[in-house]
C-alpha cells in the first residue's frame, strides 16, 4: 500500500491505494463519489471519463498511482451549487439522457470538445464522442446536448 | 487484476535498472493497451515501471530533415503539433484517427510500437517511412523492428526513448476502422521518397508488413491508376469475425489507392 495525495474537484484528498488500484476505484470506493460510472471491461464505453489535469481521462484505464499529485475534476465538479453546469443543462433542456448511466462521461468528454470547439459541427460531436457509448437515446439528442452546450459555454465565458 | 508493485523512476537509468532487476516487471506509458490487459489477467507482472516522470522522454523536435518524436508523446500532442502538421501531416492525421480521445489523451507512440498490436496504426507509419527506433542502447531500423504478432527487436527490459521519421515528398494514411474498436481492420500508409516508393500494410495480417509489388508499381509511376491489377494473396492473411481474408486483401488495394489519392 502507498499513499496518494490529488486534489479531486478542488478538494485536497489522500488515499492508500495498492499497485492495482485504478483511479475510478479511488473515487467511487474511498471517496463515495459515485457519479463516476463503470460501464464496461474492455476501456471502450467512456462511462469513466473524468478530467485529469484538464483533459478527458478514462479513469478505469488509470492507475490510482498515476493520478497522484495531479487535479481531478468528476461530475460531481461540476455544478455550482444548485445551478448546473451550462452543458448538464444542455444535457436536460435537449433530453439528451434516458437511463443516465453514460451521462457522467459524456458530459465529462463533451466539456473538452467544447473548450477545444466552442462551435462543433454535428460531425464533430460524433466523432468527438467516439469512446462514449449509450445504449438508450441512439445518440441524437445526445449531438444536439453537446452543441448547445458549447455554444453556452462559450457565451458563458 | 492481480497486484503489482508500482514504481515511478525519475530517469531512463533508474527505469533501466529496476526493470533489469526484475525479469517480471513491466513499463507503463499510457497504460491503454497494458491496463486492459491487466484487468483481462492476461498479464501478471510483478511490478509496474511507469515512464512519465522521466524528462526529455516527451517532445516534438523537427531537424534534418526528420520529426523526432519522444516515446511518451501523446497520440494527441502529435495529432494536434503544428510542427508534426506542418512537417509531415500524414503522421498528425494517422494520430488523430487512433481509438478516442481519450485514448489519444493519454496513449503514447513508444507504448504503441512496443506493443505492436497487429492492427496499431502507428508501426503502418515507421514502416512506410522508414522511421529509426531509438533505445537506451542501440538504433534500431523499423524494417528490423516489428517481428511477427505483438512481437518486436525490443530485448527484455529495452526501453524505447524516441521514434526518429525521415520526412518524404509525399505520404498519407488510409484505414478502414473496425466499426466497434476503430483499430484497423485494414490500414495502408504510402510514401514517396528520393529512393522510391514505400508501401505498409497494417490490420490485414500477423503483423505489419511492406507490400513489394505496391512499392515496385508506385516506384514506377506515383499513380493511384499504377495499382490496377496489382493484388495482394489472401494466403496467410487474417481472417476473422469482422473480415475473411479475401475481403481483407480486397481492402489492401482498395486503402492503398486511397491513401495514394491523398498523398496527391
Ligand atoms: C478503446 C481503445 C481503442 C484503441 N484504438 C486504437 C487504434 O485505433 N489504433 C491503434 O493503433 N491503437 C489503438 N489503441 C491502443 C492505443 O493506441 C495504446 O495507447 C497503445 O497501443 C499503447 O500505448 P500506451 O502508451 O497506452 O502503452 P501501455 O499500455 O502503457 O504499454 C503497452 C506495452 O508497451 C510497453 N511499453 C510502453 N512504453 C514503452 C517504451 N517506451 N519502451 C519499451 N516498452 C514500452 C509496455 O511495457 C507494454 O507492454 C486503442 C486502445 C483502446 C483502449
Ligand atoms: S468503464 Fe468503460 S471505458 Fe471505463
Ligand atoms: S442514457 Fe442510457 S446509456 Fe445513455
Amino acid at each position: 500500500m502507498a499513499k496518494i495525495s490529488l486534489t479531486v474537484n478542488g478538494k485536497k484528498v489522500s488515499a492508500e491505494v495498492e499497485g492495482r488500484t485504478l483511479l475510478v476505484q479511488v473515487l467511487r470506493e474511498k471517496l463515495g463519489m459515485t457519479g463516476t460510472h463503470v460501464g464496461c471491461d474492455t476501456s471502450q464505453c467512456g462511462a469513466c471519463v473524468v478530467h485529469v489535469d484538464g483533459k478527458s481521462v478514462k479513469s478505469c484505464t488509470m492507475l490510482a498511482a498515476q493520478a497522484d499529485g495531479t487535479s481531478v475534476t468528476t461530475i460531481e465538479g461540476l455544478a455550482n451549487g444548485n445551478e448546473l453546469h451550462p452543458m448538464q443543462a444542455a444535457f436536460k433542456e435537449h433530453h439528451g439522457l434516458q437511463c443516465g448511466f453514460c451521462t457522467p462521461g459524456m458530459v465529462m468528454s463533451a466539456i473538452e470538445l467544447a473548450k477545444r470547439n466552442s462551435n462543433p459541427s454535428e460531425h464533430d460531436v460524433r466523432e468527438w464522442l467516439e469512446g462514449n457509448i449509450c445504449r438508450c437515446t441512439g445518440y441524437h439528442n445526445i449531438v444536439k446536448a453537446v452543441q448547445a452546450g458549447a455554444q453556452a459555454m462559450a457565451a458563458a465565458k | 487484476m492481480y497486484d503489482f508493485a508500482y514504481h515511478k523512476p525519475a530517469t531512463v537509468a533508474d527505469a533501466v535498472k529496476l526493470l533489469a532487476a526484475d525479469g517480471d516487471a513491466k513499463a507503463l506509458a499510457g497504460g491503454q493497451t497494458l491496463i486492459p490487459t491487466l484487468k483481462q489477467r492476461l498479464a501478471k507482472p510483478s511490478a509496474v515501471v511507469d515512464l512519465s516522470a522521466i524528462k526529455d522522454l516527451a517532445g516534438i523536435a523537427v531537424a534534418g530533415g526528420k520529426v523526432t518524436i519522444g516515446a511518451m508523446t501523446r497520440h494527441g500532442d502529435v495529432a494536434a503539433s503544428a510542427d508534426v502538421k506542418k512537417a509531415l501531416p500524414a503522421l498528425a492525421a494517422l494520430a488523430d484517427g487512433i481509438g478516442d480521445p481519450q485514448v489519444r489523451n493519454r496513449g503514447t507512440i513508444g507504448g504503441s510500437i512496443a506493443n505492436n498490436d497487429p492492427a496499431a496504426d502507428y508501426p503502418a507509419a515507421c514502416l512506410a517511412l522508414g522511421a529509426t527506433i531509438k533505445t537506451n542502447s542501440r538504433e534500431i531500423p523499423a524494417d528490423a523492428f516489428f517481428l511477427g504478432m505483438f512481437e518486436t527487436a525490443l530485448k527484455p527490459g529495452e526501453i524505447i526513448l524516441s521514434v526518429s521519421f525521415p520526412i518524404p515528398e509525399k505520404a498519407a494514411y488510409a484505414k478502414f476502422g473496425q466499426p466497434a474498436s476503430r483499430y484497423a481492420l485494414v490500414g495502408v500508409m504510402v510514401a514517396k521518397t528520393a529512393s522510391g516508393a514505400r508501401v505498409a500494410v497494417t490490420g490485414a495480417a500477423a503483423a505489419v508488413f511492406r507490400w513489394s509489388e505496391a512499392e515496385a508499381a508506385l516506384s514506377k509511376s506515383w499513380n493511384a491508376a499504377s495499382l490496377d491489377g496489382v493484388k495482394v494473396s489472401p494466403d496467410g492473411l487474417n481472417s476473422d469475425i469482422h473480415a475473411a481474408a479475401d475481403y481483407r486483401a480486397h481492402l489492401v488495394g482498395v486503402m492503398a489507392k486511397r491513401a495514394v489519392t491523398a498523398a496527391g
